[in-house]
């Protein structure tokens, strides 16, 4: 039971990261109908972010000899973080995506995979081939209760997840950007008529999801500390699968299927051999979409698509 | 002047180019170390010069010199000076089957090719490696540009088909770690290859029942989920199959991917893919691509249709596994990930969709490019891309899409006499 219990706290800390990351995902695809394959390296370049914003404050602080507590630095951090990566989102969008607005669908999927292989290029050749760790900005706690141990960085790794999500959802519901977003998904062709612009959405769009991934970076960061060029792909082509499992373009599907995968990829690692994780998981996913082909919330397609 | 070049270059048949790259190669292996050795460049630039100039560019109009003197000069010179002659051969072989003469054809370039490769070893793995490239462009264009589905599960299936064919050669042929002693003696073996590779892609055509029997349901997005799964699932079993190795992969594959075995590979694929496309099922899969209602309401069988061309497609990434797998004599389950998900979709993406030139094109274009720009290292992953997503802002179809090859206007002669 302790066991179960405790890949259960494993599972949400390891499905926030996919949650989060699909979010983005599905936002883009959502408005578009494209989904945005730089956004692994996004993720990649926010958790870098975020390791340069740490350093630079925590050498500030000690070069100024003021002590600041930990949570405050990393909400700094995390803020900076987010505020750049969506700077670069929004070049993602407008470099690689809107030229490319009427062409095949694949075709943006191509420019995506490549901005995200300069992003990874770029990293290694700007910073070079060292593994940086990322600071940890607040002390571990580790707690124990009836068996199950927990460290205060899990929850607040699920917190801070769960709390960006409810953000985004408020966002998304009751803001008029969001209803304008919301308006956008529903047909991206006629709303441009009602004095909104794509112009403005699609920058905005990809700018929101960045920065879920930006959050995504640190948090894991804060999870595993070594940071990687190409720590974006595996992670961002995964998370990408939640997105299309939770069904296309839905925001709380995409949550959704982020901690489902996380749950089954941590109980089929609880149960068979680890090396056997990948194979399980995605044999259950083959099964779900083979069964359900359009994810747990989308909907068939009705209209003629554009490739 | 150049009206007159137009006029002379304009009518130089496709075997009036074959005889100048020729009398180019043959210039080469005759005074290609001279030249080199005169011109102080440190040896024969292997790919046209640009690796050359890219390390050392004060070497930049030695290796200018050399490219114009052994290659430009001569493929030209001949060119220009055969047209009359060529066209009269070029019209002399339209009278033959066409068959013969794309054999025929197909012959002067493997000479060319022979005779280039035959200066280095890095030239020759290099040509090898590019024709299994062009055979892996070719068959995810039937899926990815003929059908239009966007499929992820390349890899998946070249790996199939590279441990089929390898498991197929070392249970046979080989004394090897994990399968022990040879059942029959290694001299059959060359001509047994042919079965090997076979049964790779018929073991990767198998695999491909996975994704293709969910792809009549669902289309898009979804698809290209599954045939995403189904690459980590390939991958994953391999890794976990320790009978093949393992996450260790698999080596010791005898040497037979030779230059002709891959050539004619790459032939047989090209002609065999061709057919397919200009075929009825071929028109069918278009007809799927731009709306699967009407075509099944015009009875394209859209399931036999969409099975059909994911078991083709795969059939020719497994045996272009096969290959790849006895040309490198070493795989293992992580060579057939997502970075070669990545060189694949560049390739046909570059080259351009729903057509054979185009994918040959990106094949080449990308790998000639990818090892030339060796010297720049990392920058070269940064070229590459940028070039790529120069192509997909311009023509978002790639390079040279929806074209038709018509074999038998392009090897035939560019001047006809007149009232003929």
């Amino acid at each position: 039971m302790e066991f179960v219990l405790q890949n259960f706290i494993n599972a949400m800390q390891w499905g926030s990261f996919y949650a989060l990351i699909a979010l983005g995902y599905s936002m883009v695809y959502s408005i578009l109908m494209l989904f945005n394959f730089t956004h692994g390296d996004i993720f990649m370049t926010g958790a870098y972010i975020g390791f340069g914003a740490a350093t630079v404050l925590l050498f500030l602080t000690a070069s100024v000899g003021i002590s600041v507590p930990g949570w405050l630095l990393l909400i700094l951090t995390i803020l900076i973080s987010m505020m750049l990566t969506s700077l670069l989102g929004i070049i993602v969008e407008r470099v690689g995506y809107r030229p490319l607005r009427d062409a095949p669908r694949a075709s943006a999927a191509i420019t995506g995979l490549m901005i995200g292989i300069i992003l990874e290029t770029g990293n290694l050749a700007v910073l070079g081939a060292r593994r940086f760790s990322f600071p940890s900005l607040i002390e571990t706690v580790t707690y124990n209760i009836g068996g199950v141990y927990f460290t205060n960085k899990k929850i607040l790794i699920v917190g801070v997840s769960l709390f960006l999500m409810l953000l985004l959802h408020a966002f998304i519901r009751k803001s008029r950007w969001g209803m304008a977003m919301r308006a956008m998904s529903y047909d991206y062709q006629v709303v441009p008529l009602m004095g909104v612009s794509l112009n403005m959405i699609a920058p905005m769009t990809f700018a929101i999801g960045s920065a879920l991934a930006a959050a995504a970076g640190i948090l894991y960061g804060m999870a595993y500390p070594v940071l990687d060029p190409y720590m974006g792909v595996l992670l961002g082509w995964k998370s990408f699968v939640a997105a299309i499992l939770g069904g296309r373009g839905s925001i709380l599907g995409a949550a959704l299927a982020g901690f489902l995968l996380g749950f089954i990829e941590i109980f089929t690692a609880m149960i068979f051999p680890s090396t056997l994780r990948d194979l399980i998981a995605y044999t259950i996913i083959l099964l779900i979409l083979t069964f359900r082909p359009y994810g747990f919330f989308g909907q068939p397609y009705t209209t003629q698509l554009r490739l | 002047m150049t009206e007159r070049l137009k006029e002379i270059y304009g009518s130089v048949p496709v075997i009036g180019w074959l005889i100048g790259m020729l009398v180019a190669v043959v210039t080469e292996s005759a005074f290609g170390a001279g030249l080199a050795y005169a011109l102080y460049l440190p040896k024969v630039p292997a790919l046209l010069g640009l690796t050359v100039v890219l390390k050392q560019p004060s070497m930049f109009p030695a290796a200018i010199l050399y490219v114009f003197l052994i290659y430009a000069l001569p493929i030209f010179f001949a060119a220009g000076l055969t047209a009359p002659w060529a066209n009269r051969m070029a019209a002399a072989m339209e009278a033959l089957p066409l068959w013969l003469s794309a054999i025929l054809h197909l012959g002067v370039l493997y000479l060319v090719l022979h005779l280039w490769t035959d200066m280095s070893d890095y030239r020759l793995q290099i040509s090898k490696l590019t024709m299994i490239a062009v055979m892996l462009t070719l068959s995810i264009n039937v899926i990815n540009g003929y059908m239009g589905e966007f499929s992820c599960s390349h890899p998946g299936f070249m790996a199939l088909g590279a441990y089929a064919s390898s498991t197929f050669s070392l249970v046979l042929f080989r004394q090897d770690r994990l399968f022990g002693a040879p059942i029959l003696p290694e001299f059959l073996g060359p001509y047994m290859f042919p079965l090997g590779l076979l049964l790779g892609g018929v073991a990767a055509s198998l695999g491909a029942l996975v994704v293709a029997i969910p792809s009549f349901r669902t289309r898009g997005d979804y698809l290209a989920i599954i045939s995403l799964a189904f690459m980590f699932i390939v991958k994953s079993v391999f890794e976990n199959l320790e009978v093949l190795g393992g996450p260790r992969g698999m080596g010791g594959q005898p040497h037979w991917a030779t230059l002709p075995a891959v050539f004619i590979g790459m032939a047989v694929c090209i002609v065999v893919i061709n057919n397919f496309v200009n075929s009825t099922m071929g028109k069918a899969l278009n007809a799927v691509r731009d709306n699967e209602t009407a075509a099944e309401a015009m009875t394209v069988n859209t399931r036999r249709t969409k099975m059909t061309a994911f078991m083709f497609g795969a059939f020719w990434a497994g045996v272009a596994g096969g290959l790849y797998a006895h040309e490198l004599r070493y795989v293992n389950p992580s060579s057939f990930g997502i970075q070669s998900l990545a060189e694949i979709l560049a390739m046909v993406y570059f080259g351009g969709l729903n057509s054979v030139v185009g994918s040959v094109v990106g094949a080449l274009s990308i790998q000639m490019l990818s090892e030339a720009l060796r010297p720049l290292e990392l920058f070269k992953w940064i070229i590459i891309p940028l070039l790529l997503i120069l192509v997909m802002i311009f023509r978002p179809t790639g390079l040279i899409a929806f074209r038709e090859l018509n074999v038998k206007r392009t090897l035939g002669p560019r001047v006809r006499k007149s009232g003929g």
